[in-house]
């Protein structure tokens, strides 16, 4: 039996909505209640940083909007008529029907009516994503799976440096855009040319069909694009590297970075000078922050708490005891994290650094979450690195309160990230200016 | 009318009150008849629910507990409508605090074996967590379709805990007006939390609204009544007494219809039968009803006065300014028409109305309150569209038009802006109302107007999701029965 929620944050698998919305040019079709589309776009974009409608998301999502008359005698007919207005009306390049709890409980026949477009040559493929499944991560992968599975064909030739990136979840984690450019632009320093396939200038339906001339993929993440890694593995012989620390920050992106090249046979003399130069100018900066970093008056939140999905409670948890000195108290960990890949997680918090580890907890729900605050005694006022659905939480315990994880509705977010070099930098920026204001203002 | 109480299930607007969401026409029309039937589209754009419009409602209430019974993407509306709670509260200088939400997150195993054990353990931990004067439990498609018992379930624990343990049938696929969801919270707040009162306080007033309690404040205190803001803000304890106003004032039918009728019908509180305050002509004639209700006939009369007076100034800068511009309304049904008159009183020019559905009655069936009517006479007729929030069927409209400034709620502003059209968002909070709300409303158009240069920008650099070929067909060529190319 899953867990109840109290402070929602992950929605559901119909949330796949948002990774077409990523897709440039790409339109979801949904077959599912009327309010779905809506709710989901408030939880995981407008709550996620005000991340706006996109291209084709928010209220122009063409959608069934399933009433009682459906759920008695079905909804594929209307199913039909959308597909075709939306054929019409929506200026799309690539479109993927989506299905919501009602359609997958009344059993609607979906796929025979989307095969009746493909069949007259449209770009178009469908996934089960009945929000009983699993959250808008457990959506993320059905999505990619059913475009892999129905849409992509072997590539001609395979093309060298050319490489999938499956890392931050679009339209989902707040700072996925920032991360997947940063991401790019490392890459290409060490000779890659990076396959983002979300977000600004990612190309799109060409960027899909790309995907299985890729030389490998490269999955940034303790679990999220494994599975989508191995079925490309099957499907189209293409290896895969699987980096389970989202890089934040000079130690980890530089290990990032010689790892990738190592894999992707790139590395250099030219490779190795770029790394270096990059750790140089992040250290710089670090260096620079030394009077304030070190500044005992301001009560240095020397230990932390981060509450948010896997792969930013890792990602951040490394660079806090390895960068900053600080040390963990307890990790949440809030997305539904599948039972196979929790024990591998707990492994890697268990070696933040030689020395210190950090225990963690799954759960989905925020009620557990400040039941375990509440009952550990702090030696210092925290750090809470968390969304905000912890403030009060948070000043419950005199901790300092940075929303960097689902919901984030006290932050604009537009190309901000929190990976790579800049990202660390970034992420000091945003903590000390946070214990800067609470103090001085 | 008749609000019936007795069961946990609210009578839909399809049924009470005649609601359609399809139509092309005019606003003379509209209120020639009665018995328009509903037109459907044979595309839609995602809509909204009625759970959705529940939690606009329960979750705002400072001391109840919400236990939503759905999947965990049923909760994706909780995180925003907990930052307008937080920032409710703030404006306050109330106690600042999360939602008291919980959802069973059923998975799909619950579709099979039913979630009721899972429901149960919910609401006794929403009680433990939140101790809470009431729980709500609302239901969604999927746990409707199921078939688990909630009414059941609600009843038990009621008595178990001896506080109001509230079924709130509200799965969205009952009804195609997702407006039907406020009806369904104020159903449940009727039934199971107001109390008979204990005695009439003779200067309180109710007034229904969002988060925005201030804004009839200084009117009323003019006036020596005190307002009691419902539901959003309020406690479980402060909805108990509402039958112990005189009165119930509202600005939208749409939100408070049911409730004010509700309330008239079973706890003898008047509602007050005139238009709502937008412009100058119905506050006028709003804050007459209430002097007479409340017997402050003079002190009405010199409210009226000196708010005018207070605004004569700006009003006619404003004017100056905006005379002859143009506007097109996207909205709820009541609100688009209130909005006619502001856009009136201003000297601007109505092109173009989009409503989300219309109610061809309403609960309290007296034409005083029929701001639809009192529109069309005050300002003359109007076109409208009932376009059931179809954000496609709004962009193709605002591209006809082309006016000088487009008005939308609860749309994305997004797709005006991309239009080149600059947009202002009537938001939850509508600051529009009474004479300085004019003033406030005319001064945001007119900044947008002056200064374009953001949704130029916007314009120029971004395009919108629809076809060349759409935005040359009629507005309404998809409701069925129509024809485009």
């Amino acid at each position: 039996m899953t867990e109840i929620i109290q402070g929602p944050r992950h929605g559901c698998a119909l949330g796949a909505q948002q990774t077409v919305v990523a897709i440039e040019r790409a339109i979801p079709i949904l077959h599912a209640g009327p309010g779905c589309g809506s709710k989901l776009h408030r939880g995981l974009s407008l709550a996620g940083g005000y991340q706006g409608a996109g291209y084709a998301g928010a209220d122009a999502i063409p959608c069934t909007n399933m009433v009682e008359k459906d759920v008695v005698f079905g909804g594929t007919d209307k199913l039909r008529d959308v597909i075709e207005g939306t054929l019409k009306i929506m200026d799309g390049d690539f479109f993927v029907v989506l299905t919501g709890c009602t359609a997958d409980i009344i059993g609607d026949d979906v796929g025979s009516i989307v095969n009746e477009f493909r069949e007259q040559g449209v770009p178009i493929v469908h996934a089960e994503t009945a929000g009983f499944k699993g959250d808008a991560y457990k959506g993320h992968e059905l999505v990619l799976e059913a475009i892999i599975k129905q849409h992509l064909k072997p590539a001609a030739q395979i093309e060298k440096g050319l490489v999938n990136v499956f890392a931050s979840v679009p339209r989902h984690d707040p700072f996925w855009e920032g991360d997947l450019n940063e991401i790019k632009k490392l890459l290409a320093g060490i000779g890659l040319k990076a396959n983002i396939l979300f977000g600004y200038n990612s190309g799109g339906i060409r960027a899909l069909e790309a995907i299985p001339a890729a030389q490998f993929n490269l999955v940034v993440s303790p679990y999220i694009g494994l599975k989508i890694a191995e079925l490309l593995g099957e499907k189209f012989q293409t290896p895969y590297l699987h980096y389970p620390v989202l890089p934040v920050g000079g130690i980890e992106t530089s290990k990032f970075l010689r790892t990738v090249a190592e894999f992707a046979g790139t590395i250099s003399e030219q490779t190795e000078k770029f790394v270096v130069q990059q750790e140089d100018e992040f250290y710089h900066y670090i260096v620079r922050a030394a009077d304030v970093l070190t500044e005992y008056r301001l009560n240095q939140p020397k230990r932390f708490y981060n509450i948010n999905d896997a792969s930013y409670a890792l990602g951040f948890s490394k660079f806090l005891v390895n960068e900053l000195g600080y040390f963990p108290i307890h990790q949440f960990i809030n997305e539904d994290v599948p039972e196979e890949y929790k024990d591998a997680i707990e492994g890697y918090f268990k070696e933040l650094s030689p020395e210190i580890s950090s225990d963690i907890t799954f759960t989905q729900d925020g009620g557990a979450i400040e039941d375990k605050i509440r009952s550990i005694k702090a030696l210092t006022a925290p750090l809470v690195l968390a969304s905000s659905w912890e403030f009060d939480i948070a000043k419950e315990i005199s901790g300092l309160h940075l929303s960097v994880g689902l919901p984030i509705i006290d932050r604009l977010i537009l190309h901000h990230t929190y990976v790579g070099y800049i990202g660390g930098l970034n992420l000091v920026e945003d903590i000390y200016t946070r214990l800067l204001s609470k103090n001085r203002e | 009318m008749s609000i019936n109480l007795s069961q946990p299930a609210v009578e839909l607007r399809e049924s009470r009150l005649k609601t359609i969401t399809g139509y092309e026409g005019d606003a003379a029309e509209l209120l020639s008849r009665n018995d328009i039937p509903n037109r459907e589209r044979s595309f839609t754009q995602c809509g909204s629910c009625s759970a959705d419009q529940v939690m606009n409602l329960l979750t705002q209430i400072q001391d109840a507990a919400v236990v939503e019974h759905g999947p965990a993407g049923c909760a994706g509306d909780i995180p925003m409508r907990n930052g307008v709670f937080r920032t409710g509260n703030k404006r306050m200088g109330y106690n600042v605090h999360n939602v008291k939400y919980l959802n069973t997150n059923l998975d799909e195993k619950d579709t099979i074996y039913g979630g009721g054990t899972k429901l149960e353990k919910a609401i006794r931990e929403a009680r433990r967590r939140f101790n809470p004067k009431a729980i709500f439990v609302t239901t969604t498609c999927a746990s409707a379709i199921i078939g688990d018992d909630v009414p059941g379930i609600c009843n038990e624990l009621e008595e178990e805990f001896g506080i109001p343990v509230i079924a709130t049938l509200c799965e969205g696929f009952r009804t195609n007006i997702w407006a039907t969801g406020f009806d369904s919270a104020n159903h449940s707040i009727l039934r199971k939390i107001v109390k008979p009162a204990r005695q009439k306080q003779p200067d309180l007033i109710n007034v229904i609204s969002f988060e925005h309690k201030f804004l009839y404040e200084s009117v009323f205190r003019q006036l020596g009544l005190r307002a009691n803001h419902i539901v959003p803000l309020s406690t479980v304890e402060e909805l108990e007494r509402i039958s112990e106003a005189v009165a119930t004032v509202q600005y939208c039918e749409t939100l408070g219809s049911y409730l004010a009728a509700g309330l008239e019908e079973h706890f003898g509180v008047l509602e007050i039968k005139a238009p709502a305050p937008f412009g100058i002509k119905a506050s006028d004639e709003l804050l007459r009803e209430i002097g007479g209700i409340f017997h402050k006939e003079e002190e009405v009369e010199k409210v009226i006065i000196s708010e005018k007076e207070k605004i004569a100034e700006d009003l006619e800068r404003l004017r100056g300014r905006l005379t002859g511009k143009t506007a097109y309304i996207a909205a709820g049904g009541p609100l688009a028409y209130s909005i006619i008159a502001l856009v009136k009183d201003l000297g601007m020019e109505v092109v173009g109305t989009s409503v989300w559905h219309h109610d061809q009655r309403y609960d309290n069936d007296d034409e005083r309150l029929n701001f639809l009517r009192f529109g069309v006479e005050t300002y003359g007729n109007f076109k409208v569209g009932v376009c059931n929030k179809q954000a496609f069927e709004v962009t193709n409209a605002i591209n006809k038009y082309k006016p000088d400034i487009a008005i939308t709620r609860h749309l994305a502003t997004v797709w005006a802006a991309k239009l080149g059209v600059p947009s202002i968002f009537a938001g939850n909070e509508p600051t529009e109302m009474l004479y300085d709300g004019l003033i406030r409303f005319g001064q945001s158009i007119d900044d947008a107007i002056s200064n374009p240069a953001y949704i130029k920008n916007v314009a120029k650099h971004s395009k919108l999701p629809y076809t060349d070929w759409w935005l040359k067909q009629g507005t309404y060529s998809f409701l069925r029965g129509e024809q485009n190319d």
